[in-house]
């Protein structure tokens, strides 16, 4: 079993939070995990991307080859287009519609919403809508987590329990709220599905 | 014991911290910053009283780490690869006085310059140096060879420096650990004249180091870090050093390799096994991440044998780091490509954070400069380099950290004037405070903003030794005091604040002007705490 993927965003917009909770659910599953991470320069404003890789054998290589990511997981539109062509044949791209837009030749987003939808699996959700009527859009990273998480091959329990330990150290409020946009992005997702 | 999920920075930290370290010295610098962050925050090295604040710059660090090796206590001294530049004069006479505590120098390389201005090879300097270099390919043995690095340290009486690439640096995976060694007592070098590198010393220290060569080569002959496995296809060998043995494996996850590979990962190289393979083999391929030092070697000036390949033949690319799919290619293996980049995306580079003080210091500063045209300000690395691109446009030289103040002055010595310079805080006293020492002893006409925003921002917010001391030391550099202007960075204040500097370009002396406010980031982490801490 192995599962490849890719996280993609715009520095600050959370992604290694993404990282963090899969990591910790695979790890106490005694996966072989291994996550390529981003730091300096690109984290002002700039597009970040991390590797992450599990599988139930030693893995080799820090980076995944191109076309063979199972998961593109992007918190932003654009950033996932980036990506493209790491994505397997049968792999999905799962993806924020909302953009973030800090540069001025930004692309028109009906254009972008296109290209995703051309594409044979994917999936769009509002995440930053949907954390923010829970109660705070900065979780709109859970809410996307929530969506991918039927193509992780993971216990959804897993998942859930893993949120509540990483952020148990900020209080219970704040382990609900991602509990609650963890859930509502799967939601969103089984109905897609359907 | 339960594995650990660990950067490969944090797994050196981690096994510094287990060989029983006593003190890490460094200046942050991407990729290598989270060592020292690891060990600040780590409760193992509070209890041990483990040293752990940051140095003024790489040079101060390390020697500060052979004060604390002289004086037998196992020291690591860690920065990014150009930091060994400045580092480099104590560094070399490291290897000719020895080590006498543990002594590990960690130099983090950035190839494909993520965030540097070259992807200069470390390996080179060990070499230089004539010191043994280990160069861990995972997050293990990244934690094994930091720890063993120690003991040789300490075996062989020498520095020894541990390599690492962005790629290893910045990826986490699980890590294993040894016991915990207790730290070293104070005890002094057996030969005590051994630090003394008077040239009569000197010239006995440097055979000593010299003869030490066959030995360093006979242990990474035998070492397991570096391992020779046999292939039926001997139409071609594979030399991987560091993360490069990755991408090959990649390459066969399904089947086995069918090439002979000699793994590299300990230096001196290991002359006896490369023999074996180029004996063995019709041709060899050489995958390193960084520049081809093995392959030049390998191939000698003329190329006589043609049957070397890497990145000196273009059968890798020449620059970069690696990655599975050069290695595919190079071994003539299919690969895969998902759909093309489509052509709507577009780049999203680096910029200032909103509300970022440097934005109102070059919005000024531009509006006081445009009377003079362009080209006229030299600036220097930090956050603020970023003042390179648009909507700014305002400096025209990033070099090296310090060189802002001393190109100004060699402009303006030729009459390019005037000359500015735009240091950071943190850049200032890691190397610029010379540099302005130059210019007040000549009284040349620049004018230097030092924009003080109270940390080391670009590399994530550590403190700043300049914090509170700009201007005295200024001042105590010999500016005259009404040529040290302080003046706050905001929107409000930008009519006045255009005034104060076009004032002092017009001075015909040096003059010195401080843009003070704190970084969004590091206020923004300040408050928060403070709020968590009355909660
Ligand atoms: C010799 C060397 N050491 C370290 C670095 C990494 N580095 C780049 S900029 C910087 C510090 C910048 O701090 P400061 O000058 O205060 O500017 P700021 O980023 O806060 O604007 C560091 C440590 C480097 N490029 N070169
Ligand atoms: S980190 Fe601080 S200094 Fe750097 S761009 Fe952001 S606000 Fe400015």
């Amino acid at each position: 079993m192995k599962i490849d993927i890719i996280l993609a965003g715009v520095g600050g917009q959370g992604i290694l939070s993404i990282a963090s909770i899969i990591g910790y659910a695979a790890v106490k599953k005694g996966l072989y995990m291994k996550q390529a991470e981003v730091h300096g320069m690109s984290q002002r404003g700039g597009d970040v991307q991390s590797h992450f890789r599990l599988a139930d054998y030693e893995i080799s290589s820090d980076l995944i080859p191109l076309g063979k990511a199972d998961l593109i997981i992007s918190v932003e539109p654009m950033e996932a287009l980036r990506y493209l062509p790491w994505l397997s044949a049968d792999g999905w791209l799962i993806t924020n519609n909302q953009p973030f837009v800090n540069i001025p030749n930004y692309p028109d987003e009906e254009l972008i919403k296109k290209e995703i939808d051309n594409l044979p699996h994917s999936l769009m959700i509002n995440a930053d809508q949907i954390a923010k009527d829970l109660g705070s859009e900065r979780s709109a990273n859970m809410v996307i987590l929530g969506a991918a998480s039927p193509y992780l091959q993971m216990d959804f329990e897993a998942l859930e329990n893993a949120v509540s330990e990483v952020f148990a150290k900020k209080g219970d409020d704040v382990v609900a709220l991602n509990l609650a946009c963890l859930n509502a992005g799967r939601t969103y997702a089984m109905e897609q599905i359907r | 014991m339960s594995k650990l999920l660990l950067l490969g920075d944090e797994a050196i930290a981690q096994a510094a911290l287990d060989a029983g370290l006593s003190g890490v010295y460094a200046y942050p610098g991407t990729p290598s910053t989270e060592i020292t962050e690891f060990i600040q925050h780590s409760k193992q090295a509070a209890e041990g009283n483990v040293h752990h604040i940051w140095a003024t710059n790489e040079k101060t660090a390390m020697e500060s780490a052979i004060g604390m090796s002289y004086a037998g206590k196992r020291a690591l001294v860690c920065m990014k690869h150009v930091g060994l530049n400045v580092a480099a004069d104590p560094f070399m006479n490291s290897a000719i006085t020895g080590a006498n505590g543990g002594l590990v120098v960690l130099v983090a390389d950035d190839p494909s310059m993520h965030s540097s201005q070259d992807e200069q090879d470390s390996r080179f300097y060990a070499k230089f140096a004539m010191i043994p270099c280990f160069e861990p390919s995972n997050q293990q043995e990244a934690y094994d060879m930091t720890y063993d690095a120690f003991d040789f340290s300490e075996k062989y009486k020498i520095p020894v420096m541990l390599r690492v690439t962005t790629r290893l640096a910045h990826s986490r995976a699980g890590v294993e650990r040894k016991t915990i060694r207790p730290q070293n007592e104070i005890r002094l070098h057996p030969n005590p004249k051994q630090f003394i590198l008077l040239p009569g010393n000197a010239r006995v220290y440097y055979k000593e180091l010299l003869d030490k060569q066959t030995h360093f080569v006979a242990e990474s002959e035998t070492s397991t870090y570096n391992k020779l496995i046999d292939g039926p296809n001997k139409s071609l060998g594979i030399i991987a050093s560091g993360i490069g043995y990755n991408y090959v494996k990649e390459n066969f996850i399904d089947t086995p390799c069918p090439y002979p590979i000699l793994k590299i990962t300990q230096y001196p190289l290991p002359t006896e096994k490369i023999a074996q393979l180029l004996d063995e083999c019709d041709a060899v391929l050489v995958a390193e991440e960084g520049y081809p030092i093995i392959e030049e070697q390998l191939r000698g000036l003329l190329n006589r044998t043609g049957n070397i390949k890497g990145r000196m033949d273009g059968t890798l690319p020449r620059t970069g780091e690696l990655n599975p799919n050069h290695l595919a290619k190079a071994l003539g293996i299919k690969e895969v490509h998902g759909p093309a980049i489509p052509e709507i995306v577009v780049g999203r580079p680096p910029a200032l954070c909103f509300a970022c003080p440097h934005i109102d210091s070059y919005n000024a500063l531009n509006e006081a400069m445009a009377p003079y045209g362009k080209g006229k300000v030299f600036s220097d690395i930090g956050c603020y380099t970023l003042g390179a691109l648009p909507p700014y446009n305002a400096i025209y030289s990033t070099v090296d950290m310090g060189a802002s103040i001393t190109m100004a002055k060699g402009a303006a010595d030729s009459g390019l004037l005037p000359a500015v310079a735009v240091i950071g805080d943190s850049t200032f006293t890691h190397s610029g405070m010379t540099s302005l020492l130059d210019a007040v002893y000549e009284n040349t006409p620049i004018t230097v903003l030092i924009l003080d925003n109270n940390t080391t921002g670009m590399t994530g917010g550590q403190d700043s030794h300049a914090l509170g001391r700009i201007g005295n030391i200024c001042k105590g550099l010999g500016v005259e005091e009404e040529h040290i202007r302080i003046i706050k960075p905001l929107k409000n204040q930008h009519e006045q604040n255009v005034q104060i500097i076009s004032e002092e370009i017009a001075y015909q002396g040096v003059s010195v002007i401080i843009p003070t406010r704190e970084c969004v980031q590091t206020l923004s982490r300040r408050m928060k705490a403070k709020k968590q801490h009355m909660l």
